[in-house]
């Protein structure tokens, strides 16, 4: 069974028909990107799955569970993590207190009026871990909103890691970044593949990184898939190359 | 090596001195006990709202409601039921956290404006309630003919009616305690995400903190304060008022909260004490007085969003 499964979801705006008909399998373990040129509806089908929207028509099933009616922080329970295309931080609140917030959620700590000092101990070994293993350690007093954009962006994914999740949806995550910001960003997803050993689905623009990275990459147009398989396949695909590729290597 | 003072420390020490030693120098900076009373109900009041404004995010302009069921809930319970002063704030508090919860259930997925207005409406029933059954509340001239009990602790016997320095202290005890209470909790995991919910309650969600539920606790813990605090207010006035249920009042906590600042544990504190302060020594000599209090207000606004507080840290 997969770890992911999006059976045929539908989603309409009004007359925009956003997503038609898409489904998409994740394995645990696998990178997958989702590419398509702009208004494809690839942002709406990762709200779809995130449970920012309901999807019209169509079942989403993680891990063998019907999601499909379950509110965004339920999903987030069942191990989906989430970051936006928009940097979503806490950012008049430190480094530290944005992860310390994400490892006492997860935790199961969120109602708690105190903790005990090894239920203490124990968030705060986490929280250092998660630090150093972002190299945010130095950055971890400062209030997020003083950091740059690509710091940000790993202080999210960070978040977003310290709930243990087994499958992640990374929204462009280098959207806005220069060369040297994109090329740290990729770094921490690679590694997050390679050593947290969790799903992710990756929205990006930046070709050079889905193809380098993905394991498999899906294409959507207008709302529909217009093809799906390893990036060497899609690459070839003439279909794609006309929709989208094309237009970037013209 | 000489250990550096903590100036935060030395600021909340400097304030709790302050408070407990007010009965004594009140007097000489032309002050008196029950004035000093007013400040902590009205700062109580004001802290218990900035709970929910200034620590989640939540505007709420009906709190004046929860105040209002406080009063009515002690002076109620004192007139009708039983003579006892402790009864009665129980019975205020509780009738304001009921109150809260249920009407918390229904407009918590609102947000911004809309939930501040909502608050409003909800906070005007109750006024009307209290305007309207005059068999019970005593309609617009307000509930009298009752008064504070002293309370026996078995070792001692508080007489709170007879001296306004006791019944101070009696306030002061209720105010450290809802005050350490509110620290407490903004200290521990719930808190901070109620700091997460104000700051970013789109990543709160995507982190599982199910917002609406824990914007509820917020708004109960807050309502239910707030109903100490105006229990304590009728108990200092030996009368329940109509208008302490008025949006008007809930206004004014705003006002409280805002003018000395809504980011900072004390400012509702520092804004209520400037609030009554002037409210007693200007309608002394002017009926406009709240034209001061206004004009002041808007100032601070203006140039100086952190409030009073806020320009004091600047300092």
């Amino acid at each position: 069974m997969s770890l992911l499964q999006v059976e045929n979801v539908t989603k309409r705006f009004g007359n925009i028909l956003a997503v038609d008909n898409v489904s998409l399998r994740v394995e645990a373990g696998e990178l997958r990107a989702v590419i398509g040129p702009n208004g494809a509806g690839k942002t709406t089908f990762f709200n779809l799955i995130s449970g920012f929207h309901k999807p019209d028509s169509g079942r989403i099933i993680l891990e063998n569970h019907d999601v499909t009616d379950l509110l965004s922080t339920q999903r987030v329970w069942r191990g989906l993590a989430r970051t936006f295309q928009i940097t979503e931080v806490f950012p008049r609140l430190t480094v530290r207190e944005n992860i310390q917030i994400s490892v006492e959620v997860a935790s199961g700590f969120r109602l708690r009026m105190g903790l005990s000092r090894g239920e203490r101990l124990e968030v705060q070994a986490r929280v250092e871990e998660l630090l150093e293993w972002s190299r945010l350690a130095r950055n971890a007093g400062r209030a997020v909103g003083e950091l740059s954009h690509g710091d940000q962006r790993t202080v999210e994914i960070m978040m977003a890691l310290a709930l243990n999740p087994r499958l992640l949806l990374l929204d462009e995550p280098t959207a806005g970044m220069g060369e040297r910001e994109t090329y740290e960003v990729a770094q921490l997803i690679r590694r997050l593949h390679r050593e947290k050993t969790l799903a992710i689905v990756l929205i990006e623009h930046d070709m050079r990184l889905v193809l380098r990275m993905a394991d498999r990459v899906m294409v959507l147009d207008r709302g529909g898939v217009l093809a799906d398989g390893a990036p060497a396949e899609i690459v070839a695909d003439e279909t794609v190359q006309a929709a989208y590729l094309g237009k970037a290597a013209a | 090596m000489t250990a550096r003072p903590n100036p935060r420390l030395a600021a909340d020490a400097l304030i709790w001195l302050l408070l407990l030693t007010a009965p004594f120098w009140l007097n000489a900076v032309g002050g008196y006990t029950q004035l000093g009373s007013l400040v902590l109900v009205m700062a109580l009041a004001a802290t218990a709202l900035n709970f929910l404004l200034g620590f989640t995010g939540v505007l709420s302009f009906g709190h004046a409601a929860f105040f209002g069921l406080g009063a009515y809930g002690a002076g109620l319970t004192i007139k009708y039921l039983v003579p006892s002063t402790l009864l009665g704030m129980l019975v205020g508090v509780a009738a304001a956290v009921a109150a809260a919860a249920i009407i918390g259930r229904l407009i918590v997925h609102l947000r911004g404006i809309y939930f501040a207005m909502v608050t409003i409406a909800f906070g005007q029933v109750f006024y009307f309630i209290a305007f309207r059954w005059n068999n019970v509340t005593g309609g617009d001239d307000g509930l009298s003919n009752w008064s504070r009990a002293p309370i026996d602790l078995g070792f001692a016997r508080l007489d709170l009616p007879g001296s306004p320095t006791t019944f101070y202290y009696f306030v002061l005890f209720f105010f450290a305690l809802s005050l350490a209470a509110m620290a407490w909790a903004l200290r521990s995991p719930f808190g901070r995400t109620l700091l997460a919910i104000r700051e970013n309650e789109r990543r709160a969600r995507f982190i599982g903190i199910p917002v609406d539920n824990h914007i509820w606790l917020s708004w109960l813990i807050s309502c239910g304060l707030a109903g100490l605090a105006g229990a304590l207010f009728a108990l200092l006035n030996n009368f329940a008022d109509p208008h302490d249920l008025r949006w008007d009042q809930s206004g004014e906590f705003v006002i409280m909260a805002v003018l000395g600042g809504m980011r900072s544990f004390w400012g509702p504190l520092v804004g209520a004490a400037i609030f009554v302060v002037l409210q007693d020594y200007v309608s002394t000599m002017t009926q406009n007085w709240m034209s001061f209090i206004g004009a002041f207000f808007v100032l601070i606004v203006l140039f100086f969003p952190d409030g009073v507080l806020g320009i004091l840290r600047r300092a």
